[in-house]
């Protein structure tokens, strides 16, 4: 069969059975339109944790005048102690960059954080501990920290900022899931309805293919126009969900990324990345949607 | 061309067979009447033929293959040397006549060029070269089947199979159709036609196989449709 007829043979089937192609390009948007959110929702996830985890620390509380934890009870830090404590620190392999806030630095921090509150009004300098910041070069590695310095006489108290996000990511993990397996089973359906219209197609057809199948064609060459129509609708329908993915993006840029300052947003690359596995997937899912259907309604 | 030994074939859930252990042997070039009364068999012979049944049981050999052995796709090739007519005409009804017959050969991946030049060739054989652009709807019953048979024989099959060609059609237009059947056998292509039609049986002369509950029960050389007399 010559790739000229084919084509004929391809755009016929496609007009005579417009609303059902229609139904179907308009599934396989939808479908990969949601698949595809579901993946930037993954990406996403991504962005933040690298946006987050790059600026979090582990904090070192030392030991002040409040401070009523046992490895305090010898009273506020020594400045020995203080010393020892940055050297060992500064020793441990997990270790990025340390800093130290003294009560003064943290009193400002405080004020700014807390600005107009009455809070801020009713703390002073020496009720806020001193502490050492430090960054880990691998952010999971909280645990050593811990280990090492927790109940370390002058030391008041080790605090991972990373467990606060970890609940927070928890809930954008549970978020991303829900949006994937929506997607996933939409794609499922599309898949259905890919095969139930090939069935009606190739039942409207059968005069067709059955003088196809007496003057000699081949399975395959009786199946290709009905697989290229499968697919052909598929792809129309992923040109769409690239489409509204990339008017997604557009949106978060423009109406929601000025509102949320405090973290940034996938990237366009991710856009295409994704629009690249939806290709895939809709390509894949067509044929083999076809494949199996056609098999079994159009043997020779 | 055409060779069964000791076929049999009984359907599921049948009791009797559509075929009892038929052994015939039918020669290139032949022209072939396959008689008897609805349910002899006759259907099941050329379903068999064309391999779209498997017998029971027994050999069938049509153009050297071994129809046993053949893989589902090598059956392709088979039918692409048997030519098929049906009663009904079974044309596509969206095609004009040309497209119809064209269809066999862009089927079988034949070139535009060589599709106007084999096609107008045979619808001038069967007497329709005027009629290229018709739609099977705007024609007369016999005039579809000669697009029929023009579309069967447009690839040059050695076998040609009719399976009541004339069944639908009234007795003048039933000799046309005959004439031209028996044009395509002189050009050597192998006949095999199942028929009711007394008259055209007796008036052919050719080979008459006749079948009754699945036996053969006569094989005449210039046969005629019942017993003389």
């Amino acid at each position: 069969m010559r790739a000229g007829f084919l084509f004929k043979e391809v755009r016929i089937g496609l007009r005579r059975n417009l609303t059902m192609t229609l139904a179907v390009m308009i599934t396989v948007a939808i479908s990969l339109t949601l698949l595809g959110v579901g993946l930037l929702a993954n990406s996403q996830v991504r962005v933040m944790k690298d946006y987050w985890y790059d600026k979090i620390e582990v904090s070192v509380f030392l030991c002040g005048t409040l401070s009523e934890s046992p490895s305090c009870s010898g009273g506020p830090v020594t400045a020995e102690q203080r010393n020892s404590i940055k050297a060992d620190i500064e020793a441990l392999p997990v270790v990025d960059t340390v800093y130290y806030e003294s009560q003064s630095e943290a009193y400002v921090h405080f004020q700014e954080r807390f600005e107009g509150s009455a809070i801020a009004q009713n703390v002073t300098q020496d009720q806020l501990p001193e502490s050492y910041r430090v960054k880990l070069i691998d952010p999971t590695k909280f645990a050593v920290m811990q280990s090492a310095f927790a109940g370390r006489p002058g030391v008041d108290s080790v605090q991972d900022q990373r467990s606060i996000l970890e609940k927070f990511f928890k809930l954008l993990g549970v978020l991303r899931d829900g949006a994937l397996v929506i997607g996933l089973a939409s794609v499922l359906t599309a898949a259905l309805l890919i095969s139930n219209t090939l069935r009606i197609a190739a039942f409207n057809r059968r005069r067709e293919t059955g003088v196809m199948k007496l003057v000699g064609a081949s399975s395959f060459s009786i199946q290709l126009p009905f697989l290229l129509e499968g697919v052909f609708s598929a792809i129309v329908g992923w040109m769409f969900s690239t489409g509204l993915l990339a008017g997604f993006k557009l949106l978060v840029d423009s109406r929601i990324a000025p509102l949320l300052s405090f973290t940034k947003f996938f990237t366009w690359s991710d856009v295409w990345v994704a629009s690249g596995i939806l290709l895939i997937t809709g390509f894949v899912v067509s044929t083999f949607a076809s494949v199996i259907t056609l098999r079994k309604y159009l043997k020779v | 061309m055409i060779r069964f030994e000791n076929v049999s074939k009984i359907y599921p859930k049948q009791n009797h067979a559509a075929l009892d252990l038929v052994n015939l042997e039918i020669l290139k070039g032949e022209f072939v009447f396959l008689v008897g009364l609805s349910g002899s068999g006759k259907s099941t012979f050329l379903r068999l033929v064309l391999r779209e049944e498997r017998p029971t049981s027994g050999e069938i050999i049509v153009a050297g293959k071994e129809l046993n052995r053949l893989s589902a796709h090598k059956i392709p090739e088979l039918r692409r040397q048997v030519g098929t007519v049906f009663q009904d005409f079974r044309l596509l009804p969206n095609k004009t006549v040309f497209e119809n017959v064209a269809f066999t050969l862009h089927v079988l991946g034949y070139s535009q060029k060589e599709i106007n030049r084999e096609v107008p060739e045979v619808l001038e054989l069967v007497g329709l070269e005027e009629k290229s652009n018709r739609k099977p709807s705007e024609m007369s019953g016999g005039e579809q089947q000669r697009v029929a048979i023009a579309r069967a024989y447009v690839s040059r099959p050695a076998i040609l199979i009719a399976d009541e060609p004339t069944g639908n059609l009234d007795p003048a237009t039933s000799v046309g159709i005959m004439k031209l059947l028996d044009r395509i056998n002189r050009e050597g292509t192998t006949v095999v036609m199942a028929t009711h039609d007394s008259k055209i049986v007796d008036s052919m002369r050719k080979r008459v196989i006749e079948l009754e509950s699945g036996y053969v029960i006569r094989d005449q050389v210039r046969g005629v449709y019942g017993y003389a007399g």
